[in-house]
């Protein structure tokens, strides 16, 4: 390397070279751009899905991919590309949710555990033991089958049987029941982070000229914990996906015809897995789309790991 | 040490108590009512009532918590209400559990068998185009779904392969892999194991390659490799007696660990696969609201997670001397 480079990436802020890092790595820009992608198919869902998800057109019943019905259409006549696009808007809504409610009780719970120890710590970690003995995807099946007529029940009861009926509540159980159990992870990972941050200098420098503890978390420990907590969010983002995918397969998720990949699938799997050409626009092709961001998820989140933690991959 | 073990041993029965309670708050204010999914909606009310004193539905919450933990400590996890009526659960995951166990551990033998051998690989082949591509296998492995799986590989398997492959014109057959088209379950030593162990490998082999690859870089690095190299030992005696051998320690604590997940059956491959399994009685039980077998599975397999846990730090503290005396 020239000399005037060296001087070059010195000058370059934080943000800047982890930029660079990811996109030179071509797995983790792979994963970038299709994760893009998916937003703004998410976002822009009305404008691109040529129909409704949920129109019938029985005149084209499980038609191959043409001009018209660019993945085909399923046995109810209705467009797979538009459900397919449609789906992408499902998952981003879940995938953010359920992000924001992990990080909402993740982190002032872990900060609070790691800051505090004693009784708070023992009762936060024992809390999250707990949630991590129980049995991954069962529990979470679990919980979302047996909260959701709770949920529903609420909703009949304060006057909103409306919105009981659309289909929206079923999102609510979802990210509700994800939401839940997946905080301990990232409790554990924060209340570990602050253990090491709190003993260096700055933060007995501000509890010295008297900073109250809250802020002493939020403004000078939680800052520099931040790495960590976004290459385990970008990790466990493909995992949520995955987990609503799973949960609307077996019908405790998003139903029909609320678009779903994972309903998608269960709608198709199970009759034309046998079936060749059908098979492949009915069972394929949306199979490999909840794979492809999956995927995406986990290559962005290894180079965002590398990109962060430089010492890893030297 | 002997503390270590001694607090982890007085935290075990808090921890079972909360996870019983959980699981048994679930059940009973869980999804629908067992009584109506058994009898029907058109039940007479007045049979329902009956059943519900019978099976002590009507007690409140804290006698029918008791009542479970008691007879559940003998032994006695309650009878099946809705799908297996009145076969008591014990019995029923005692025929379950072998299958599952089974399964698991073929599923194991791929994971290691093709797991460490890649990693190896990728580890000493560090950066070069062979260990881009086994990392991409690895996450491809733990990316494709499991939904996604079932469908396409028992349909690139079926008899069916000759729809596929008729171009290349391959003469191969491979059907009795395909326990959803023959129906039975034979046990581990027919074919049809084949394909559900290996679709729950996948997740086994990602792990164990990035743990391999990983511990072999950590340890190619270390002074002990250089020494061995210097005092003139063959490449090959360096890598598979020094290197590999302490680069294997930390997959046997992961495979300790995975002894807790032994019990816990991939409720999506044994359905779509029809193995009578863990997996599969959990996945009747959740939609028949067959509550009693789904609050022992959920118990068990919890049970079996944290006594793995304490096995393993034990073990691994009796391993390593440096932990034991940290």
């Amino acid at each position: 390397m020239a000399q005037s480079d060296l001087f070059a990436t010195r000058r370059q802020s934080a943000q800047a070279y982890i930029l660079r890092r990811i996109l030179t790595n071509p797995p983790a820009a792979l994963g970038a751009i299709v994760i893009g992608l998916m937003f703004v198919t998410a976002l822009f869902a009305p404008f691109i899905a040529p129909y409704a998800y949920d129109q019938q057109n029985l005149d084209q019943i499980e038609k191959p991919p043409s001009a018209a019905h660019w993945f085909g259409t399923d046995a109810l006549g209705r467009d797979m590309f538009s459900r397919i696009v449609w789906g992408a808007r499902s998952a981003v809504f879940v995938i953010l949710m359920v992000t924001l409610v992990n990080l909402a009780l993740g982190i002032p719970l872990g900060a609070l555990a790691g800051y505090l120890e004693g009784w708070a710590d023992t009762i936060i970690m024992r809390v999250a033991d707990i949630l991590f003995a129980f049995p991954g995807l069962l529990f979470v099946f679990f919980v979302a089958s047996t909260i959701k007529p709770g949920v529903m029940h609420w909703a009949r009861s304060s006057g909103l049987s409306e919105l009981a009926n659309t289909g929206y509540l079923d999102y609510a159980v979802v990210i509700l029941a994800l939401g839940v159990i997946g905080w301990a992870g990232l409790a554990r990972l924060i209340r570990a982070q602050v253990l090491t941050i709190k003993q260096r200098e700055f933060v007995l420098g501000a509890r010295a000229i008297g900073v109250p503890t809250s802020r002493i978390i939020a403004r000078h420990i939680l800052p520099n914990a931040v790495t960590p907590i976004i290459v385990a969010m970008s990790m466990g983002l493909g995992d949520i996906a995955l987990s609503e995918g799973y949960l609307s397969f077996l019908g405790i998720g998003l139903q029909p015809p609320a678009p779903s990949w994972g309903n998608i699938i269960a709608e198709n799997a199970g009759r034309y897995w046998r079936q060749f050409p059908q098979m492949i626009w009915l069972v394929f092709i949306p199979g490999l789309v909840l794979a492809a961001i999956v995927f995406a998820f986990n290559f962005f989140g290894d180079g965002l790991n590398e990109a962060l933690n430089p010492e890893i991959s030297d | 040490m002997t503390a270590f073990i001694l607090r982890r041993l007085l935290w075990l029965p808090v921890l079972l108590f909360f996870i019983s309670l959980i699981t048994f708050a679930l059940g009973v204010y869980g999804p629908g009512d067992p009584l109506q999914v058994l009898l029907g909606l058109r039940a007479n009310p007045e049979t329902i009532e009956r059943l519900r004193r019978e099976y002590g539905f009507d007690q409140p919450f804290h006698i029918q918590y008791l009542n479970y933990v008691t007879n559940a400590l003998q032994g006695n996890f309650g009878y099946s209400l809705v799908k297996y009526r009145d076969q008591p659960v014990g019995a029923l995951i005692a025929q379950a559990l072998p299958v599952t166990i089974q399964l698991n551990l073929v599923a194991i033998f791929l994971g290691l068998g093709i797991g460490v051998p890649l990693g190896l690989i990728a580890g000493l082949k560090r950066d070069s185009w062979i260990d881009l591509l086994i990392r991409g296998i690895v996450i491809a492995g733990i990316s494709l779904p499991i939904i996604f799986l079932n469908p396409v590989l028992t349909f690139l398997f079926s008899r069916r392969h000759d729809l596929v492959f008729a171009a290349a014109n391959l003469k191969f057959s491979i059907g009795p892999i395909l326990p959803m088209v023959q129906g039975y379950w034979d046990g581990i030593f027919s074919a049809k194991v084949i394909l559900p162990a290996f679709i729950e490998s996948l997740g086994i082999i990602a792990v164990m390659t990035r743990q391999m690859r990983a511990g072999m870089i950590e340890v190619l690095s270390e002074d002990y490799i250089r020494t061995a190299r210097a005092k003139g030992l063959r490449e090959r005696t360096v890598i598979l007696r020094h290197a590999m051998r302490n680069a294997l320690i930390p997959i046997a604590t992961i495979l300790g660990l995975m002894m807790g997940g032994l019990v816990a059956g991939s409720f999506l491959v044994e359905n779509w696969f029809g193995v009578p399994g863990v997996g599969q009685l959990a996945f009747d039980a959740l939609f028949a609201r067959d509550y009693y077998i789904t609050m022992a599975l959920v118990l068990l397999i919890a049970v079996a997670y944290v006594f793995s846990n304490l096995v393993v730090d034990i073990t691994y503290g009796l391993l390593d001397p440096r932990i034991r005396k940290a």
